[in-house]
């Protein structure tokens, strides 16, 4: 270090030893909102990037097609009739045969039960024969419904892990007979996990033939179209294309083509709110954390107005008295930075063993910078009353 | 010219019209180097706001004060601060050494701020400390020291940066005889090796072992 530096972080950091409790409290504060800024931003990270993961994994070339509009200025309010039906995936289908797999899909929560076991919560898909290759879910045993038994509305079933655990255990589930909403369905085979998106769990969740679905429910409404192009290159160019089949039969008001690209900038604005609505209730906490640093510092001044006389006496200019208590200041909020900074990488450590969480490199940078700041704006009242003192008076004072 | 002080015609005055009260009167004492001057006066006498106006501390209403030659009047207060670093060396009835500090810090203290380098400070804190007979007590810290030995360190420390001028403000105020005695022992053979001392005192006794005596009383030399 150097000869104009070692000295006052040497001073500061006595000072600070001198009255361990006070410092400790004082560091307190600083600890608690860096900690907070770290573990919050820390979550917020997490979760985007979790979703983030979760509608990659769906593969960059799906587009959904869903009944409304959502974005555009145009945004009509209240609720819509939906008015998609299975001929717009058919014609879908049909005209971008060459360029994309296309899946309708209806969906409903229904009561399963297998012997004595229940399941009230589960959501039932109904979706067409190729749906696990457009959203690429894996099948852990048997095999998926083929494009036969979903056209002849068979009742068979795939079943997520979530049901698979709840109903089955280890037992066998291959062949099995299973209860859905009074029918009985033949088990076909099970899926592995798949997590959830867009509030959708693909995990608590079995899936049976698309027609099977509409006979079984009565329901001839749509609640998605999945679209999956053949290549990531023309995935812009099916959604246009998309939109333009679609419009022939609909207004612009009763559907919405949202690609995965669209979906992830979605995400990224909500989280981006997110984050700086909650840095924002830690960055006050780290601001009153700053008011116990002045407090605290205006104490010391006041204690050491001896010292600070001596120190003038002997030499010492008002700039140096001044750079010496906001040097103390500083040091205090740094080292609560650096505490706050330990303690939240820590608890964001521990929590990502239940939650996803991530922390970036510029939070760290951003509290830990902004507890510098805190510890200089809080210490400069401070530090200008030491070098304003009269060294006549502070040398006499008691 | 060797004069190292050289006050002409100084008042100090204190507040104004009906309250003002004038704390010294057509102060003139010239000091030249290699002296050693005792102000001897009672409390209220006015040598505290002497003393403060010597050590640059205080400014006069009026008359002047030359230090070394240098005209004080209208320097800034950095400008001060600098010339108080260089030029004296102060000692202090109550010793004003900072506690939790180790004998040898409390005397490097006035070189952080002539911008010396941490080994210099160490060196010279150090052979400050040998030069008062504490050479073996460099760590101590105030509280585990005898309070002449502390006023002993206040010594190394007015002496540290090579001062022209040691001012001292009743250094023996606060010891027993024995220290008192030890500490002007201290002071002697300083002057001696060609120090300027100024001393202010009450008593009698310890203003003998000075060369000159100057007493004020009510704000003026009585004196001299």
């Amino acid at each position: 270090m150097n000869k104009f530096l070692a000295s006052p972080v040497n001073t500061a950091l006595t000072a600070i030893f001198a009255n361990r409790m006070r410092s400790f409290l004082t560091v307190l504060g600083i600890v608690i909102g860096v900690t907070s800024v770290i573990l919050l931003i820390s979550l917020v990270t997490g979760l985007k990037t979790y979703i983030t993961s979760q509608i990659e994994g769906l593969g960059s070339n799906l587009l959904f097609v869903i009944p409304g509009r959502i974005g555009g200025a145009r945004s009509p309010g209240g609720v819509q009739a939906n008015r998609l039906v299975y001929p717009d995936a058919v014609n879908l289908r049909t005209k971008l045969t060459d360029q994309a797999q296309v899946s309708a899909a209806i969906q409903r929560n229904a009561t399963l039960k297998y012997g004595n076991k229940k399941d009230e919560g589960a959501a039932v898909f109904g979706v067409e024969a190729n749906y696990p290759d457009i959203i690429s879910l894996k099948i852990t045993d048997g095999r998926f419904f083929r494009e036969s038994e979903s056209r002849s509305a068979r009742k068979v079933a795939v079943v997520g892990t979530t049901v698979r655990d709840s109903l089955f255990g280890q037992g066998r589930i291959i062949g099995e007979q299973l209860d859905v909403a009074g029918s009985r369905y033949t088990v076909l085979g099970a899926l592995g996990p798949r997590g959830s998106v867009f509030g959708i769990d693909f995990d608590n969740s079995i899936y049976i033939p698309f027609s099977t679905a509409q006979k079984q429910f009565g329901i001839d409404r749509l609640n998605t179209i999945y679209v999956s192009a053949n290549s990531p290159e023309n995935v812009k160019e099916v959604q246009t294309k998309a939109i333009n089949i679609l419009k022939k039969r609909l207004s612009e008001d009763e559907f919405t083509v949202q690609s995965q690209e669209q979906a992830l900038s979605t995400i990224s604005q909500i989280t981006g709110v997110l984050t700086a609505a909650l840095g924002g209730i830690a960055t006050i906490s780290l601001i009153v954390g700053g008011i116990g640093v002045m407090n605290i510092m205006l104490v010391s001044v006041t204690e050491r107005t001896r010292e600070i006389g001596l120190r003038k006496a002997v030499g010492a200019k008002p700039s140096d008295i001044r750079n010496q208590f906001l040097i103390e200041a500083m040091t205090l909020s740094g080292i609560g930075g650096i505490i706050g900074i330990i303690l939240g990488i820590l608890i964001s450590f521990i929590i990502g063993r239940f939650f996803t969480t991530t922390v970036p490199i510029w939070s760290v940078a951003l509290a830990f910078g902004f507890s510098m700041l805190v510890g200089v704006i809080f210490g400069v009242a401070p530090a200008i009353r030491a070098s304003r003192l009269n060294p006549i008076q502070a040398l006499r004072y008691e | 010219m060797n004069l190292l002080v050289k006050l002409s015609k100084v008042y100090k005055v204190y507040g104004s019209g009906e309250v003002s009260f004038q704390a010294l009167k057509n102060i003139n004492i010239n000091v030249k180097k290699g002296e050693f001057i005792a102000i001897i006066g009672g409390s209220g006498s006015g040598k505290s706001t002497l003393v403060n106006i010597i050590g640059l501390l205080d400014q006069p209403t009026s008359g002047s004060y030359d230090l070394d030659g240098q005209d004080s009047a209208h320097l800034r207060e950095n400008t001060l601060a600098e010339i108080r670093n260089k030029k004296i060396g102060f000692v202090f009835q109550s010793f004003n050494l900072l506690s939790r500090t180790s004998a040898l810090d409390n005397v490097a203290m006035p070189l952080i701020y002539a911008g010396v380098s941490v080994q210099d400070r160490r060196n010279r804190a150090k052979l400050a400390l040998e030069k008062v007979g504490l050479g073996e007590k460099i760590d101590s810290r105030p509280n585990q020291l005898s309070g002449g030995e502390q006023q002993r360190v206040a010594i190394a420390r007015a002496l540290v940066n090579d001062p022209e001028l040691i001012l001292a403000d009743e250094p023996t105020g606060n010891l027993d005889t024995k220290s008192g005695a030890e500490i002007m022992e201290i002071f002697d053979r300083l002057n001696r090796a060609g120090k300027t001392i100024i001393m202010i005192t009450h008593e009698q006794l310890i203003a003998k072992h000075a060369k000159r005596i100057i007493r004020i009383k009510d704000g003026a030399i009585w004196k001299q």
